[in-house]
């Protein structure tokens, strides 16, 4: 119980200093809409061409998105040595991965309930279904998950801002392609058994990125 | 309460800390003087857990401080020359958080307490980016003896702290020597050193060069010993 108490003060800090500021969801948000405009008119994303393109423009949108408030959550950690703040609690360091990747995880949901709904209605894709939105889930835990490990990798270096992307996107290619590969289907009319392939893909993601970063997150972070 | 013995802790090639030995025992105020680079904040911070040494033993309170890392953070308040504070938050929000990974019992009294004695009880729903460096030091005082350590490291305290902010820091460490807490603080100033701790220990280059109780040391000659010890 201890360690779920913690875990959940770190969600609620992060969750209360993003009110009192609102600079990362809305900075993500911004970048979502601006994203999809710019995609909009670089594939012109009409009828056919929407559905087949569709999957790889939201995921590309939530990727990039995504980076943005991992960086910046990672950041306001660094700021004042917060960092060290949490690395002095009596508590194991997997309770530290644990928040904050919840906290990474909400704010990326955040983005995501707004952006499904908009992508659909600006270019005519059933994005809102169940298995759209289950891929969407399990794509962005793993998404959050690797994320919050690589930006704790990325704070001891000197080119914090660049070297997170530099290591994120590669790691997290797995997941990127299950999750468009799973959502096209799930576009096309497909059924969630057609496309259980990816999605089991996604879960092995989730469950392999998860164990791996509690039990490194304590080492990334040490000096 | 603190035991070092031999301690290194290199970076690379270079060891910033040389087979440091110090004891420190329960109630004792210790001052850590020294130039920069001389490794004082090093060692508060292998004490304190957030660095691992290279060879040599350290233990707190009987424990020992690599092995019985989590045991080990429960005693300890730290104070780092960053405040540690979350500028997006409030000064209670701050101390909530940290009463909360810190298990601290009766957290709300503790809380409101601490605001009061660092001064700043009138602006505990104030942002702490709206905090001068002054109130920031005194808010982080709250934070690192909130949890009631025993033992306290404080790196470079009375930094940004006016007159009256900081003798009212030498009696709250007073006060908490004498309820037993093991103090280690590091200071550049001689004069400070000198005044508010029962003990002070010159380290340069990475070893403890002197240790002597206060009522030993001559502050007239002391920093001519200072800079013969240092050079």
């Amino acid at each position: 119980m201890g360690f779920v108490r913690k875990v959940w003060a770190i969600v609620a800090k992060d969750v209360a200093a993003e009110l009192h500021t609102r600079e990362m969801v809305s900075a993500m948000l911004v970048f979502s809409v601006l994203a999809l405009m710019i995609f909009s008119f670089a594939l012109d994303l009409r009828g056919t061409v929407a559905r087949a393109a569709a999957p790889g423009v939201l995921w590309a949108t939530v990727a990039f998105a995504g980076t943005l408030g991992l960086s910046r959550s990672m950041a306001r950690e660094q700021q004042t040595g917060c960092i060290d703040g949490l690395l002095l609690a009596p508590m194991d360091r997997s309770a530290i991965f644990f928040g904050k990747a919840l906290g990474n995880l909400i704010f990326m949901g955040v983005v995501e309930i707004v952006l499904l709904p908009l992508f659909s209605a600006l270019f005519d894709v059933p994005l809102l279904r169940p298995g759209v939105v289950l891929v969407t889930a399990l794509g962005t835990v793993g998404y959050a998950a690797v994320g919050t490990l690589l930006a704790a990798i990325a704070i001891n270096t000197r080119a914090r801002e660049v070297m997170l992307p530099i290591l994120l996107l590669p790691l997290a290619i797995p997941a990127l392609v299950a999750a468009v590969q799973a959502t096209g289907g799930l576009v096309e009319g497909a059924t969630m058994s057609e496309v259980s392939g990816w999605t089991r893909l996604l879960v092995a993601y989730d469950l392999i990125i998860v164990a791996v970063s509690m039990l490194t997150f304590g080492y990334v972070l040490e000096e | 309460m603190i035991q070092i013995r031999g301690m290194v802790k290199s970076f690379g090639p270079r060891a910033a800390l040389d087979g440091v030995d110090l004891s420190v025992g329960a109630g004792e105020f210790v001052t850590l003087v020294g130039p920069n680079g001389a490794g004082k904040t090093t060692l508060l911070r292998v004490l304190a857990t957030l660095a691992r040494p290279t060879s040599g033993t350290i233990h707190i309170a009987g424990l020992d401080s690599v092995r019985a890392g989590s045991e080990v953070r429960r005693r300890i308040g730290f104070l780092s020359h960053r405040t540690l504070l979350y500028e997006d938050l409030t000064a209670e929000q701050n101390l909530r958080f940290f009463a909360r990974i810190y298990d601290v019992a009766g957290d709300v009294e503790r809380i409101h307490g601490l605001l009061e004695r660092v001064g700043l009880a009138a602006r505990r729903n104030d942002m702490v980016r709206t905090f001068s460096r002054g109130m920031q030091q005194r808010l982080s005082v709250a934070r690192a003896v909130l949890h009631r350590p025993s033992v306290l490291l404080m790196d470079e305290p009375y930094t940004g702290l006016d007159p009256q902010a900081a003798q009212s820091l030498t009696d709250l460490l007073t006060e908490l020597a004498g309820d037993g807490c093991a103090i280690l603080l590091t200071t550049h100033d001689l004069v400070r050193g000198l005044q508010v701790g029962r003990r002070v220990v010159l380290l340069a280059q990475g070893r403890v060069v002197h240790d002597a109780l206060r009522t030993d040391v001559d502050p007239a000659a002391f920093p001519d010993l200072y800079l013969r010890l240092t050079a």
